[in-house]
């Protein structure tokens, strides 16, 4: 009778408890440690038994560094002197006014490249001869049309990250599934319930994807044309340099990379929101 | 050789007056590829006659199946009927207008689902609802959709979105949109062809279910013998493309409602199988011969 008092538990053999050490994560987030732990071992060690060159700083002074520069972001002694969150409101408020005006261009006309395949053929060639041009080349261009640097700044994000969010834009308009345009056909719907309802929706995912690469690219460039500029984060490190400071520099390197990785986790989360189970 | 009779109607030009559809002499032909420039690079091709000179009368309130073999051109058929591809012959009458574009007087239920994946099941519904009646009001809207969500069965599941639904609902949520726009005929193109062997049982139990209610004018195509006998009237089998034809129409005389247990038992249920199963085999084993041949 030992059967029929079986309960469920008493039938599901019991799962052996995992030990901790075996779990993924916690691996891995261990051997992370460990080579962050001997990167800068030998970072420190190097720098004081001077392997590298004269004048690179050792670990815990950068860190020092950074944490000063953390613990006052907002100071200003003039534009040489600029705490750290100061510059970097500079060049996101720069990336943010370039890349709006970059998006309300791309995606709407991105939409009518797609949906019209003369329209895609003919536009094409520019977008392809024009796509490569590295951002700094636009630089002069835009000083000698705009003669302000702040408006260059914005011009060459506008230039730049217009790109991919046009090219993702018209090919996921191009490409929606036939059937989700048969349904609409089906239906009777007008062209434009048709674009507004069926289009836009089915091609989101490629337009947030296009959204993205042209995030990444803003803050990539954002820095470099700054250096020519005169404020923000990529002229922070151009000073930084001048007064051969380059723990500043590190603490500035560290923290566009930690900047431009919020930005692409904000946009990958913007991906999965507008998935609803597609290519997930 | 055949010794009972079967209820064959032969394939012949006879006009009926009664008929909701009339399809009548249709051919399409896809343009291959011509002109100087194809000419240059070597990659001209002939036209492709796809069917060739379709003669299909459709009464109303009856339950048509398309039967036949691969790539005969059924689906091509399918979607001139529903306007979505041109007729390159001949025309098709609904009602006696010929058919130019697709409209919503023909419901249509995709092989794929084709729901869009970014609305709820209520908000797929509710996209051909207002798309056919801009106008509608809003009491009426949800009266519809509650309706046809509890018709196929899924009421609970409104708020949800596709991809957390199983094959099997996604298809009744398709069903549904199709009869949501009360449409004058449903048009389905293997709506179960993307589901396993117990949902589809399960799911043609449900059309069986939904006809008895709507007794709508249905054209189903499908590859199953036994889904076209549980569910039609009438069985139109075509034979093998390029240039394919009605080969032969069969009447289906079981009762209904109709039961799958039940339904092999009636005394035509056999000859018509076999004359089914001929019929396929013949235009299948052809297919393949042609095939090796090329």
């Amino acid at each position: 009778m030992a059967l029929s008092n079986a309960t469920p538990t008493g039938i599901i053999p019991p799962q052996p408890k995992e030990p901790l050490w075996q779990n993924e994560n916690i691996r891995a987030f261990g051997l992370f440690m460990l080579t962050l732990g001997l990167f800068l071992l030998f970072w420190e060690v190097g720098a004081r038994s001077g392997w590298f060159v004269r004048g690179v700083p050792t670990a815990s002074e950068t860190i020092q560094e950074f944490w000063w520069w953390v613990t006052n972001p907002f100071f200003d002694n003039g534009p040489n002197d600029l705490g750290i969150g100061w510059n970097l409101l500079i060049s996101l408020r720069r990336v943010a006014i370039g890349y709006i005006l970059a998006t309300l261009v791309a995606v709407p006309l991105g939409i009518l490249i797609g949906i019209s395949p003369v329209a895609y053929k003919a536009f094409n060639p520019f977008v392809q001869l024009l796509k490569p041009v590295s951002p700094l080349a636009w630089l002069p261009l835009g000083l000698y049309l705009l003669r302000d640097s702040e408006k260059t700044g914005i011009f060459i994000i506008f230039i730049s990250s217009i790109w991919p969010t046009l090219i993702n834009t018209a090919f996921g308009v191009a490409s929606v599934d036939k059937d989700y345009l048969d349904v609409a056909d089906t239906l009777g719907a007008s062209r434009l319930r048709t674009i507004v309802k069926v289009i836009i929706p089915a091609a989101l995912p490629n337009i947030v994807s296009g959204l993205r690469i042209s995030m990444g690219i803003a803050w990539l460039v954002i820095v470099a044309a700054e250096m020519l500029l005169g404020t923000g984060l990529g002229y922070f490190i151009w000073n930084e340099w001048n007064n051969l400071s380059i723990p500043n520099i590190l603490v500035a390197i560290f923290i566009i990379g930690l900047v431009g990785l919020l930005l692409d986790s904000l946009f990958a989360a913007l991906e999965k929101f507008v998935a609803f189970g597609r290519n997930s | 050789m055949r010794t009972a009779p079967v209820n064959i109607v032969p394939a012949t030009d006879q006009r009926s007056p009664t008929a909701q559809l009339s399809i009548r002499n249709v051919t399409k032909v896809f343009p291959g590829k011509k002109g100087v420039f194809n000419k240059l690079t070597g990659k001209t091709k002939g036209d492709f006659v796809a069917i060739q000179d379709i003669n299909l009368e459709i009464e109303p309130n009856t339950f048509v199946s398309i039967i036949g073999p691969s790539g005969c051109g059924k689906s091509t058929l399918l979607n001139m009927i529903a306007g979505l591809s041109p007729i390159s012959g001949g025309e098709i009458l609904l009602n006696g207008v010929p058919i130019t574009k697709p409209g919503p007087d023909r419901g249509m239920v995709f092989q794929n689902y084709a729901l869009m994946p970014w609305m709820t099941v209520e908000e797929n519904l509710r996209f051909a609802v207002e798309t056919v009646d801009p106008k509608i009001s809003q009491k009426k809207r949800d009266r519809i959709l509650k309706e046809y969500i509890q018709l196929v069965g899924l009421t609970g599941a409104e708020r949800k979105h596709p991809h957390e639904l199983s094959g099997g609902m996604r298809q009744r949520v398709g069903i549904a949109r199709a009869l949501a726009i009360d449409p004058q005929m449903l048009l389905m193109d293997e709506p179960f062809g993307a589901l396993d062997a117990l949902t589809r049982g399960f799911l043609q139990d449900e059309i069986e279910r939904i006809w008895e209610q709507q007794r709508k004018t249905v054209i189903m195509i499908t590859h199953s013998i036994e889904e076209a006998l549980l569910l039609s009237d009438r069985i139109v089998m075509m034979t093998r493309g390029p240039a394919a034809r009605v080969d032969e129409i069969l009447e289906v005389p079981f009762p209904r409602p109709r039961n799958r247990e039940t339904i092999d038992q009636h005394p035509a249920y056999h000859d018509l199988k076999v004359e089914m199963e001929s019929h396929l085999f013949r235009e299948t084993r052809a297919v393949e011969a042609a095939r090796v041949g090329t």
